[in-house]
């Protein structure tokens, strides 16, 4: 029987929808402090080299000004790498913001002008003179593979790729073969929110620090090991954050310098960056990948060869998984997998919206399209033959996969079946018609987090963590569970985050927020309806006396008996008997924290298929998306409504990785010279045509209590690999450099 | 091989001016320097941050807002040029208990995901509507291409506007 108070799986309008279509949602460069000082960042125009000479003195004379900062008057707060490290830093020796005189990149920040209004430190920066001595830099990856080596395990979480069998056997056992090579440059992730930090001095180093991140207690860890600061010093606090798309996964240089300049002038200061600034710290590492297949008479893979290299910077080793997904989406014995890294005068790497799997499925999933032509086989078909029904990779039987799922129903829903497969043999009128298709996995992680519940006298429940919002609809999620697992109308319930003095979860990323702080609401909902049961004992319901917490259910805003659920109590009456204004509960990380030891015994993981229509002017080669069917098998779906725009996003991600997305470097200045949303394009209203995410049915009692395996990721891939296929459909031209631009096609 | 950025001269700075504003139909004075953006004088002057800053640069229109019902990117102007104009932010086209249909709308069609872009999305369709120029999705489409949503809320932005474009048009027939 459905209860008035199930949430779970019901299409939901966000929570936080009218805090964000009014503009009261407040994000990190809209707390209006009082007496607040703006500062204004300088970068580096030049690559690699140093800087010689610092004139502040014409721009400290201006009325208004309060500091100049720079290498020359920041006091070194922290000596040791470790200090600088976030959760997620890798291998390596992390970038500290005005340092010391040395220039690691372009746009590299060199001072820091604080001035009272914002107008003011704009303008100063403008007239700050900084003289250079520039040193031959490289940033080409292309001209330093040579120099490309196997990098550590510095990165928490990053595994090497694993080869099994002997590929050079299995390419010589097929009977059809492809090879080829696949690049993207690299990418920005261009949040609309650019980064921003506002410190609010509350005295005596107390700080309010208004980040934004995708991880509060990230930014806190950061800033108390770099300052020396307590944790009740450095409040961090974010509540909206406006995109994140892995950007915020680490702190950026902003936070680090406005925490600077409120310590050293006691003030409150907000530091924003700029939009070309925004091109200044972690993007999508450039890749260049080979892939090599072999197929039996049967289309069975019998060889799969997939070998990438990515840059990184001169001082740290960005690490992600680029090519260990091809050793897991089909079957085959004889796979052989490399990674390497080249290191260039740029700034680090960082994990960008599927970070890994983005890049390593467009070169896969091309292969795989060149190889179903190459066997003669559709690639659909070709797909299903070489299905994998168990990790390989792992060797562990899936906790659920139902890709294949996925595969019938997006093709039915895409009329796949209609295709035919020669390229340029489908029209419509003068267009070219193509239909390509790809796919992937992802990672069904879970992480410790810590969720406190509240049960206020009126009957209010609140429900905290310090997790964030990026818009992947974490308020509203929450409060989903949260209402339905102490049975309360949604109204009657708060999800509240993002503050670090609130109970610790992990950044929001790896697409686990989700399961991890969902699992998390629903044990600290059962601790709080254990102490509801004890208060209820306590009072004149006989019924209760001798219950168990297995005994009672939460309903309708009862706490009742399953046996008879006429025996109840209105929630709000307990907390009122207590004679306390609220009763709290908390869950325990402790269980979870342990599973993380354990070898896992299940593969657990997310699966996408997605069928892109294209249609090709012929003469003038302009490529436009039609539509786009992307079916996804990601366990239980907490909230179809806002699920589906997470889908949808991922897909017009796919569409801008295809199509437009692009940091383009000079490399005789070794700057990226588009760094502007004018010039790096992402896709706008008029590109976006049909798009229909399916959720295919799938039940996984392994994964985590919820069934829930996490979607910001697992839409996006494939997507760009299936426009890539969709235009050899219809044009013939097979183009492995992304972005497909129409010079390519010409 | 040495290198200098050629920094200009320091000017003589140009003081602070009254600048008299109406936004959201009430009389503000502000005393700010001439070479205030509308933009910042909305979010660090009046804080009125409903407005949002996405490139500063006219790029993305995060910043929209209307001008005497005009869609206009309020980066690319300055406060002064603003004096004597009707302004109209988010914050004045409805309000958390009192929602513009627009507003509404957008949330029924989970219009947005960061919720970043989003007032400068409803201005923008605010403004399209105003204009009279919104009636097929193909024209939407177009006409809401200014707004950049990096999340990719696109097709529910567009079934959100064309309820509302839907329903006005049919109060005019």
């Amino acid at each position: 029987m459905t209860l008035q108070t199930d949430y779970i799986g019901k299409p939901t309008s966000r929570v936080d929808g009218p805090a964000k279509v009014t503009g009261t949602a407040k994000y990190a460069a809209e707390y209006n402090v009082p007496n607040l000082l703006y500062g204004y960042v300088v970068s580096s125009p030049i690559a690699k080299g140093k800087i010689t000479k610092i004139d502040a003195a014409p721009v400290l004379a201006l009325p208004g000004v309060q500091q100049v900062f720079s290498h020359e008057n920041v006091p070194h707060y922290a000596l040791l790498d470790r200090s600088y490290k976030d959760q997620i830093a890798p291998g390596g020796s992390p970038f500290r913001p005005l340092h010391d005189a040395e220039i690691k990149y372009s746009l590299q920040p060199v001072a820091l002008v604080v001035a009272d209004t914002f107008e003011l430190a704009r303008y100063a920066a403008s007239i700050l003179h900084i003289e250079y001595e520039e040193a031959a830099h490289e940033t080409e990856l292309s001209q330093h593979i040579d120099e490309a080596y196997e990098p550590g395990r510095g990165k928490a979480g990053y595994q090497p790729p694993k080869s099994r069998g002997n590929f050079g056997k299995g390419w010589k056992e097929g009977v059809a073969h492809m090879e080829a090579q696949y690049s993207h440059h690299a990418q920005h992730h261009n949040p609309m929110e650019m980064f921003a930090t506002t410190v609010e001095w509350l005295g005596d180093k107390n700080l309010n620090i208004y980040d934004k991140t995708q991880g509060a207690f990230n930014s806190q860890l950061l800033v108390t090991k770099v300052f020396g600061l307590s944790k009740d010093q450095a409040r961090v606090i974010s509540k909206y954050t406006g995109g994140g798309f892995g950007s915020g996964l680490r702190p950026q240089y902003q936070l680090l310098l406005a925490v600077m300049a409120s310590l050293q002038l006691e003030r409150s200061v907000r530091v924003s960056l700029t939009r070309e600034q925004m091109f200044s710290f972690g993007h999508r590492a450039e890749t260049l990948q080979h892939v090599a297949l072999a197929t039996a008479a049967d289309g069975s893979l019998t060889g799969i060869n997939h070998f990438a290299v990515a840059e990184t910077s001169q001082f740290e080793d960005f690490t992600e998984n680029v090519v260990g997904w091809s050793g897991m989406l089909y079957n085959c014995k004889n796979v052989e997998l490399g990674y390497r890294l080249a290191k260039g005068d740029i700034y680090t790497p960082l994990d960008m919206r599927a970070p890994g799997a983005a890049s390593g499925s467009i070169a896969l999933e091309i292969a795989m399209d060149e190889m179903a032509y190459a066997a003669g086989l559709d690639p659909l078909e070709f797909r299903l033959r070489n299905y994998s029904d168990i990790d390989q990779a792992q060797d562990l039987p899936y906790s659920s996969k139902a890709l294949r799922k996925c595969y019938h129903e997006g093709a039915a829903k895409f009329g796949w079946e209609q295709r035919t497969p020669e390229p340029g043999s489908m029209r419509d009128g003068n267009l070219l018609v193509g239909w390509g298709m790809g796919g992937g996995v992802w990672d069904a992680s879970k992480m410790p987090a810590t969720v406190k519940a509240s049960l206020d006298a009126d009957g209010h429940l609140t429900v905290s963590s310090g997790t964030n919002e990026i818009g992947t609809g974490t308020y509203t999620i929450m409060t989903q569970i949260a209402a339905e697992s102490m049975g309360l109308p949604i109204e009657a319930v708060t999800f509240v985050l993002g503050d670090t003095t609130l109970p610790q979860s992990p950044i929001q990323g790896g697409s686990w927020t989700a399961a991890s702080v969902g699992n998390s609401v629903v044990e600290a909902c059962t601790k709080l309806g254990e102490a509801l049961l004890k208060q209820a004992q306590k009072m004149d319901h006989p019924a209760f006396k001798d219950a168990k917490i297995d005994d009672v259910q939460f309903a309708n805003g009862q706490m009742r008996l399953r046996a008879d659920d006429t025996q109840a109590v209105v929630l709000r009456d307990v907390v009122q008997a207590s004679g306390e204004p609220k009763i709290d509960a908390e869950n325990s990380t402790v269980l979870a924290k342990l599973e993380m030891l354990k070898p896992p015994r299940y593969s657990m993981h997310a699966h996408n298929a997605v069928f892109v229509e294209v249609k090709v002017d012929p003469e003038l080669m302009t490529v436009h998306v039609t539509r786009v069917v992307n079916a996804v098998a990601a366990g239980r779906i907490i909230n179809p409504k806002t699920a589906r725009s997470q889908v949808l996003g991922s897909v017009v991600w796919g569409l801008g990785m295809a199509l437009m997305e692009e940091s383009v470097m000079d490399h005789r200045f070794g700057r990226y010279m588009n760094h502007s949303l004018a010039e790096y394009h992402v896709p706008v209203n008029a590109d976006i045509h049909d798009i229909d995410v399916v959720f295919v049915s799938e039940e996984d009692d392994k994964v985590n209590p919820l069934g829930i395996k996490g979607l910001g990721e697992v839409g996006l891939l494939g997507v760009a690999a299936a426009v890539a296929n969709a235009i050899y459909h219809a044009t013939g031209k097979r183009v492995r450099d992304m972005p497909i631009t129409i010079d390519k096609l010409l | 091989m040495s290198q200098v950025t050629q920094a200009p001269p320091p000017v003589a700075l140009a003081p602070t001016q009254p600048v008299s504003l109406t936004i959201n139909g009430q009389a503000h004075t502000l005393q700010i320097a001439p070479w205030t953006t509308l933009l910042d004088a909305l979010r660090e002057y009046l804080d009125l941050t409903g407005t949002k800053k996405g490139c500063d640069h006219g790029q993305c229109g995060a910043c929209t807002v209307l001008v005497d019902g005009k869609r206009i990117n309020s980066c690319l102007s300055l406060a002064v040029m603003q004096e004597g104009s009707e302004i109209q932010t988010i914050e004045g086209l409805g309000s958390e208990d009192q929602l513009s249909p627009l507003q509404q709308a957008f949330i029924d069609h989970d219009a947005f995901q960061c919720g970043y872009c989003t007032p400068g999305q409803i201005c923008s369709a605010q403004g399209l509507i105003n204009e009279g120029k919104a009636r097929t999705e193909a024209e939407v489409r177009e006409l809401m291409s200014g707004n950049v949503c990096r999340c990719g809320a696109y097709s529910n932005i567009l079934s959100a506007v064309m309820e509302v474009v839907g329903r006005e048009l049919k109060i005019e027939n």
